[in-house]
């Protein structure tokens, strides 16, 4: 543990002896908060991680190979990469749209759309995919029409994906909105005075300077697409090897008491979170130099 | 293009703004606004916060459209005008440069982002943007990121930007208001040289008289989003057209007095000033530090109580309370005037304007030349 209590104290001053600096609490203090921090950290972060990958590898490296030989796991994991790979980009999309129309514009209802964004964090997870059920369903509203058209949205891959971009809607958008707005327009008015199209200043100027906090909104949009369980476990009706997403796939697997094979996947998707955090801070150190003087990141 | 003659031999259009009004929701920024600038001339915007300097350089820019009224460039109608296409050289208040771009890339955008068939080759453009580097004296700095230069550097690459686009006009916000004083002083001189060198037509704003009035061949001064006046700074301080002019421009002081049968009256005593065609009744009298002076026969037209006295470089400064008046005025002496300073001194004084006590529409007025 003691790396991880290292980068608490490293910029605290050299004491003196017999004094301190007005903003550094007694010894008694500093240690028990740091306890505190690690002690939580290890039981609540660590602990879990930590018993995720020893369940997996509990009965060797073979075991744990063999569940990815599973048609039904492969299914789950394709499955996931494909609502990842239509979810995020879309979001990626909205999100950019909306910061940009929020942050740069003032027009009536604002605020409320604002409110609206942030309405798939407020909204239990579960709720927003039976909405989804509702709305598509059999008994749904549109549910008539669908059927006598041959389309089949709930139980299905797309209300997994429509269920995955409602939930993970906020994160660009709410990671770009603070950023675009301390901004301001100063920037792209420069570009414009210089000649600059609309299109090639928001190329040029606006996406280069969001760059970094667009990267962090789609690495945790991404986190979450793969992750999410509530709502695309209402409206993906289990169907093993069908729409059964890797976090669907674990919690049966869990259920049936196949351990091994349930942390298996659970390794997949922890390792995805480690591997995201792993690349966004090798950015971060490629590009230290551009990033230095800036406020964020 | 690529040579010297792109900085040295450059022509600057003529700027004309016809009645312009701009309204920001009910706050009008803009009233009527009429003015017009000569090619090459270099003009200052002047005024406090909220006059709506700012707004008219960015009408004239095309950053903002006026609700009513024109701009004109060379007398053609500009005011449809897109930004893009007007050609300005506008340089913002914080410089606005692009932080993810290095020094050169920041002057260079101008010429990258134009379309393909005007733009200057790669070699062209290098070569454009070494020679603004060594014209804005900042060679070996192009590859510096913005946040890596000082408040000064800043201000030349912004300019150095600006200038890159080979603009007919140069508009600056504010050029120097964040920076230090012994910058902002040599950064002035520096501007100057600029201007000579480039004859452009530069409009710039700033709310520091002394930097208005050093630079600047013509001076606007704004109030209110009207312009009170535009004139040389001999004229703004010597025929100042109404009272904000003659505080804003300099210090000022204002007595409240009253005029009675061509006869101008403070505290009982009459003071020797033309009435400037004034009917009876209340009115201001406005003068400068400079302009009263200590009565030599003892005998003044105004009297005071000496409250305090400080050395300044080249003299004493004198703070006087004036018998019915509340305020203190502060005069200039010489050091062999101040020895004979008594507790109570008779003043008079040498220039004055008067103007009625409500402020006018059209002000008459006339340099009150003999006062004693």
């Amino acid at each position: 543990m003691s790396e991880l209590s290292a980068p608490i104290v490293t910029r605290a001053p050299a004491p003196r002896v017999g004094a301190r600096a007005v903003t550094q609490d007694p010894a008694l203090a500093r240690h028990v908060l740091i306890g505190v921090a690690v002690a939580f950290l290890a039981l609540f972060l660590f602990a879990p991680l930590a018993v995720v990958f020893t369940e997996a590898f509990a009965k060797g490296a073979a075991k744990f190979a063999e569940t990815f030989e599973d048609p039904d796991a492969q299914a789950a994991i394709l499955l996931t990469l494909l609502t990842a790979s239509i979810a995020v980009p879309a979001n990626l999309v909205f999100g950019l749209a909306a910061a940009w129309s929020i942050a740069k514009f003032s027009f009536p209802g604002k605020t409320l759309l604002i409110t609206l964004i942030d309405l798939p964090f407020s909204v239990s997870p579960v709720v927003s995919g039976l909405v989804y059920m509702l709305v598509f369903g059999t008994q749904g509203l549109f549910g008539g029409w669908l059927n006598a058209h041959g389309i089949q949205i709930v139980f299905a891959t797309p209300a997994i994906v429509l269920a995955t971009i409602f939930v993970t809607f906020p994160f660009v958008a709410r990671e770009l909105i603070p950023l675009m707005q301390e901004q301001g327009t100063v920037e792209e008015e420069a570009a414009l005075t210089l000649g600059a199209s609309g299109l090639k200043t928001f190329l040029t100027v606006t996406l280069p300077n969001v760059k970094w906090g667009l990267l962090y909104g789609v690495l945790l949009c991404n986190a979450r697409a793969m992750g999410e369980f509530g709502a695309v476990s209402v409206v993906s009706g289990h169907i093993r090897g069908l729409t059964n997403t890797i976090p669907l796939q674990v919690e049966i697997l869990y259920n049936e008491y196949n351990n091994v094979a349930a942390f298996a996947l659970a390794v997949l998707l922890a390792s995805l979170a480690l591997v995201t955090l792993g690349f966004k801070s090798l950015l971060e150190w490629r590009h230290a130099d551009e990033l230095a003087g800036r406020g964020r990141h | 293009m690529r040579d010297a003659a792109a900085i040295d031999g450059a022509q600057g259009f003529a700027i004309g703004v016809e009645g312009v009004q701009q309204d920001f929701g009910a706050f009008p920024a803009l009233q009527n606004v009429t003015l017009d600038i000569a090619p090459g001339e270099l003009v200052a915007l002047l005024g406090p916060s909220g006059s709506g300097k700012t707004t008219l350089l960015r009408v004239i820019a095309g950053l903002n459209t006026p609700n009513r009224g024109r701009v004109l460039f060379n007398g053609e109608d500009a005011t449809n005008l897109r930004v893009q296409d007007r050609r300005v050289g506008f340089v913002f208040q914080n410089y606005a440069l692009f932080k993810h771009m290095t020094v050169s890339d920041n002057i260079a955008y101008g010429l990258r982002v134009r379309p393909w068939r005007e733009r200057p080759s790669r070699a062209d453009i290098k070569a454009r943007v070494q020679e603004l580097l060594s014209f804005v004296q900042l060679e070996g700095l192009d590859k510096r990121y913005p946040a890596q230069l000082s408040g000064g550097q800043r201000q030349r690459v912004a300019l150095a930007r600006a200038l890159a686009i080979e603009p007919r006009v140069l508009l600056l916000d504010e050029p120097f208001g964040a920076l230090d004083a012994r910058v902002r002083k040599d950064l002035r001189r520096w501007l100057r040289e600029v201007h000579k060198r480039t004859r452009l037509t530069t409009v710039f704003v700033t709310h520091d008289q002394d930097e208005a009035m050093e630079l600047a061949d013509r001076v606007v001064v704004l109030n209110e989003g009207r312009i009170e006046q535009i004139g040389t700074p001999e004229e703004l301080y010597d025929k100042p057209a109404s009272p904000f002019v003659i505080s804003f421009v300099g210090e000022a002081v204002a007595l409240p007095v009253k005029v009675a049968n061509g006869h101008v009256i403070f505290g009982g005593r009459e003071i020797h000033i033309d009435t400037g065609g004034l009917r009876n009744g209340a009115a201001r009298v406005f003068f400068r530090p400079a302009d009263i002076v200590i009565a030599e026969n003892g005998v003044g037209e105004l009297e005071g109580r000496v409250e305090n006295l400080r050395r300044t470089p080249s003299g004493v400064r004198a703070t006087i309370a004036i018998d019915g008046y509340d305020q203190m005025l502060e005069i200039d002496s010489s050091i062999e005037d101040a020895a004979t300073l008594g507790d109570r001194v008779p003043l008079s004084l040498a220039r004055a304007k008067i103007f009625p006590a409500e402020a006018p529409e059209v002000v008459d007025f006339a340099d009150a030349g003999e006062g004693i």
